[in-house]
């Protein structure tokens, strides 16, 4: 007792202490707990055994190429999604059923940099159907469906690298963009780097979102000129049918960016009408250019992804479609671009500069009547910055990148190098408060933050660096998520924990949207996989030449066949592993001794497929690695390998 | 119109109607709750057929040894139907012609084959319950699987709850009908 007062006596004094050090500008870390007490806050993020959270949030894994899943207010992780990586804990990317979901025209890629989760929206707010994702290294966007929690789709962007402006969707989920970081000669070809100026250019990507299946298509490339293409957010309310990208780079540097690209005072956020956009393709103002790129879906009747190569794409060069696109001059190198709630500002998260500016769409619209245009770039005409301007945060800190809204006139920008999150108002551009991150912030979340309707309540900064913060694991140290509670005036720190990979951006939701609609299992009438076992009666073996197919059944607590014989050194084993289970939660698993492949995870109704090719004589066990039943360690059985050419024929069963 | 509602006749339509529930709605359910089922496993008789996640239930019964429940070898599940219309239309007759003799004959028998069906009911589940595969992973000597007739018992890991389904409730009623109107013919001829 004694020792908690003179704890809270030491918190109170270090949050004043905290309070100076920000107003002398400077920012060290004392206490983790800013106006708030430790037992407070312990009391604010606990959720008690058996509870669900308020809110999930989806955090990118950035580089882990995954996306966590992790509870609000608690931090709890929950699930990590295999996304653009694969996941050898469940198959994903090795089973034969995954393999085509990260199929792309430069092949199978094992591995990408998942930047920016964007939950699909109906009439401006999430709506837990889908989550989309983009990849940075290798253009892709893919679809998380939030049913059953699994990547179903992958669709690759040619013309594109760098896809980091992505994916990010319209009020109705009509469609998401995506847009170029790295300019690249459109078409690819071999150009020399020199010649970035005259062959390199950026596209701005309109996908097309199926409103029933979810299924994308790419809508319309927007040819545009060769900058770094950073960051997006589209349109609502009054704003609905443009989209927004920050750029960067105008200067059209190929090397030594860091100095090069830095020298503009001001870049450009390119202002996109993409409903006349939509006119113009309808005056046939498009053009269909040769492409190659993958588009892979998951058909959940047939538990099985398949590729389509695509061979061409329409683009629409800006010049050919008048008032498609403006370009609205922001200082310095704009990182994030975020839309209010209202639809009416747009901000900007200038990097280098010293204010937020703050653009307006309806003074926006008044320069484009009034034609109060300071220049032209390209062909595209760049509004005047007074013109479109409704206010400059001044002094907000340094580095701001992101910003998301509370719904309730306060918007929330991360700064990066003066590690802060800082909350300012809309329309008077007052800094309301500022609290430290630990440290180095990078996007910020609230629930809803950039909908039309913010839930609001809690604010989860994601952290660059974390140094001191935990128990230090070598030279590789964990990123960092923190929790604050923006419920009140000033912004409360309650938690932070350490992240699954480096989340880049994240989007949440409440608990409710999705608690009822998760499916439980696979019904196996529904299961119409082309090498479906649907009994143990037809559980077989076959031979096709130097191809052996199981196919095999699961259910507790037995594989049929578990006995195997009849298999060469020089064959090409397939197991097709249907889990006959019909039950919640009872999974099997499928791993085989020796194999150079990942395991099988199989959801009660599904089947999966490993394939297994023997290098050795001998007899080899096999077993279910998920523990399913009191009996699941006897859950085993064995597949003997002969010598090429041996005549043990083929042979199965299981209890024979 | 009140005093026809309270007749014997009435009884007796109602008798009549009330066994026909059974075509849409079950006879009997049996829950299964155990630690890692919190959510519950159900399964429904009917007159005609066991409903719920039977599946499920016979997978876990093989632990113990216990033998897969298969509609298709309870005979009683074939001729129960023809039973209740034979019943219902009984009941009608009495409605149309209500003598005593026919109403009372009616009672008994009614009474008699709901006896012989509980009891029948039972003799199934003790079957079930004791006549267990000797090589089952999980033999616990002395131990049986029986579920109960009516009412809540531990069985291992699992509490299985028996009770009566809608079905079963309109066949008491509709027995009670009967009596009514059986003491309502005495006391109009009296």
């Amino acid at each position: 007792m004694e020792r908690g007062a003179k704890r809270k006596r030491y918190l109170l004094g270090a949050s004043a202490v905290i309070a100076l050090a920000l107003a002398s500008g400077s920012c060290r870390k004392e206490v983790s707990t800013q106006g708030f007490l430790a037992e407070d806050a312990a009391q604010r993020v606990y959720v008690p055994p058996g509870k669900y959270d308020e809110f999930y949030a989806f955090l990118s894994g950035g580089f882990s190429g995954q996306v966590a899943v992790y509870g609000l207010p608690s931090g709890r992780l929950l699930r990590v999604v295999p996304v653009f990586a694969v996941n050898p804990e469940n198959g994903y990317g090795f089973s034969e059923e995954t393999k085509a979901l990260l199929m792309t025209s430069h092949g199978f890629i094992p591995w990408d940099d998942y930047h920016h989760p964007e939950l699909s929206q109906t009439n401006g707010v999430p709506d837990g159907r889908w989550l989309f994702g983009n990849s940075n290294n290798t253009p892709r966007i893919a679809r998380t469906d939030l049913t059953t929690f699994q990547t179903v789709e992958i669709l690759e962007i040619p013309n594109s690298g760098g896809n980091h402006a992505s994916p990010f969707v319209t009020p109705d989920t009509k469609y998401v963009v995506s847009a170029t970081r790295f300019s690249v000669p459109v078409p690819q070809r071999d150009v020399p780097i020199q010649s970035y100026k005259e062959n390199f250019k950026g596209t701005l990507n309109f996908i097309a979102v199926d409103p029933q299946t979810g299924r994308m298509k790419i809508a319309f490339q927007l040819l545009v000129p060769g900058f770094d293409y950073d960051l997006a957010h589209c349109g609502k309310g009054p704003s609905y049918g443009w989209c927004f990208f920050t750029s960067y780079n105008t200067e059209q540097a190929h090397t030594l960016l860091e100095i090069r690209a830095s020298q503009n005072d001001k870049d450009f956020i390119a202002a996109v009408n993409w409903k006349r956009a939509e006119e113009c393709l309808s005056q046939g103002k498009g053009q269909t250019w040769p492409a190659e790129y993958y588009h892979n879906v998951y058909d959940e009747d047939r538990h099985l992804a398949e590729s389509e190569v695509k061979r061409e794409v329409t683009v629409l060069e800006a010049a050919a479609c008048p008032g498609v696109i403006y370009y609205l001059p922001t200082p310095k190198s704009p990182h994030g671009v975020d839309v209010d709630p209202s639809g009416e500002y747009i901000v900007g998260g200038g990097k280098l500069a010293t204010v937020i500016p703050v653009h307006s769409f309806s003074k926006m619209q008044k320069a484009i009547a009034e034609k109060k245009f300071a220049g032209e770039v390209a062909g595209i005409p760049v509004l005047a910055y007074e013109a479109t301007i409704a206010g400059e945060v001044e002094k907000p800190c340094l580095g701001p990148l992101h910003t998301e809204f509370d719904g309730q006139g306060f918007a929330y920008t991360s700064c990066f190098v003066s590690s802060e999150v800082v909350k300012w108002e809309l329309g008077t551009w007052k800094v309301a408060d500022r609290v430290p991150t630990y440290y180095s912030i990078g996007h910020l979340l609230i629930p809803g933050g950039d909908s039309q309707k913010p839930w609001g309540k809690y604010l989860l900064a994601m952290n660059k660096i974390t140094k001191d913060r935990y128990l230090p694991t070598g030279p590789e140290l964990a990123q960092s998520a923190q929790l604050y509670d923006i419920s009140g005036k000033k912004m409360k720190l309650l938690l932070d924990f350490p992240t699954v990979g480096e989340p880049h951006y994240a989007q949440a939701l409440p608990a409710e949207l999705l608690k009822d609609k998760v499916a439980k299992m696979y019904p196996l009438e529904k299961n119409h996989h082309p090498e479906v076992t649907r009994t143990e009666k037809d559980a077989r073996v076959e031979r096709r030449g130097n191809e052996v197919h199981v196919y095999m059944t699961t259910i507790r607590s037995h594989f049929t066949p578990d006995n195997i014989e009849g298999i060469q050194v020089g064959d090409t084993v397939y197991f097709h592993v249907t889990n006959l289970e019909q039950d919640w939660d009872i999974p099997h698993g499928f791993a085989v001794f020796g194999s150079e492949n990942a395991e099988l995870l199989i959801m009660p109704g599904e089947t999966r497929t490993l394939k297994w090719t023997p290098k050795k004589a001998g007899v080899y066990p096999f077993y279910c690695t998920d523990f399913c039943s009191a009996l699941h360690q006897e859950m085993q059985g064995y597949v003997r390998v002969s010598e090429a050419g041996a005549t043990v024929p083929i042979t199965f069963g299981t209890g024979k | 119109m009140k005093r026809w509602l309270t007749s014997p006749r009435a009884c007796f339509v109602l008798a009549g109607c009330l066994p026909l529930v059974n075509f849409v709605l079950p006879l009997w359910g049996i829950r299964l709750y155990a630690p890692q089922y919190p959510e519950g496993i159900s399964m429904y008789i009917w007159i005609n057929r066991i409903t719920g996640q039977l599946d499920l239930v016979n997978g876990l019964n093989h632990y113990i040894g216990m033998k897969a429940i298969d509609p298709a070898g309870i005979p009683e599940l074939r001729w129960m139907p023809a039973v209740l219309l034979v019943m219902s239309a009984w009941a009608f007759l009495v409605a149309l012609l209500p003598r005593r003799l026919l109403a009372l004959s009616w009672v008994g028998t009614y009474s008699v084959l709901g006896l012989v069906g509980l009891v029948d009911f039972y003799l199934w589940e003790y079957d079930y319950g004791h006549n267990l595969d000797p090589t089952a992973p999980i033999k616990i000597p002395g131990m049986s699987y029986q579920p109960p007739l009516i009412g809540v018992k531990e069985l291992l890991n699992f509490t299985a709850v028996s009770f009566p389904h809608v079905g079963a409730v309109a066949l008491v009623v509709a027995a009670l009908c009967g009596i009514v109107g059986v003491v309502l013919l005495w006391r109009q001829k009296a």
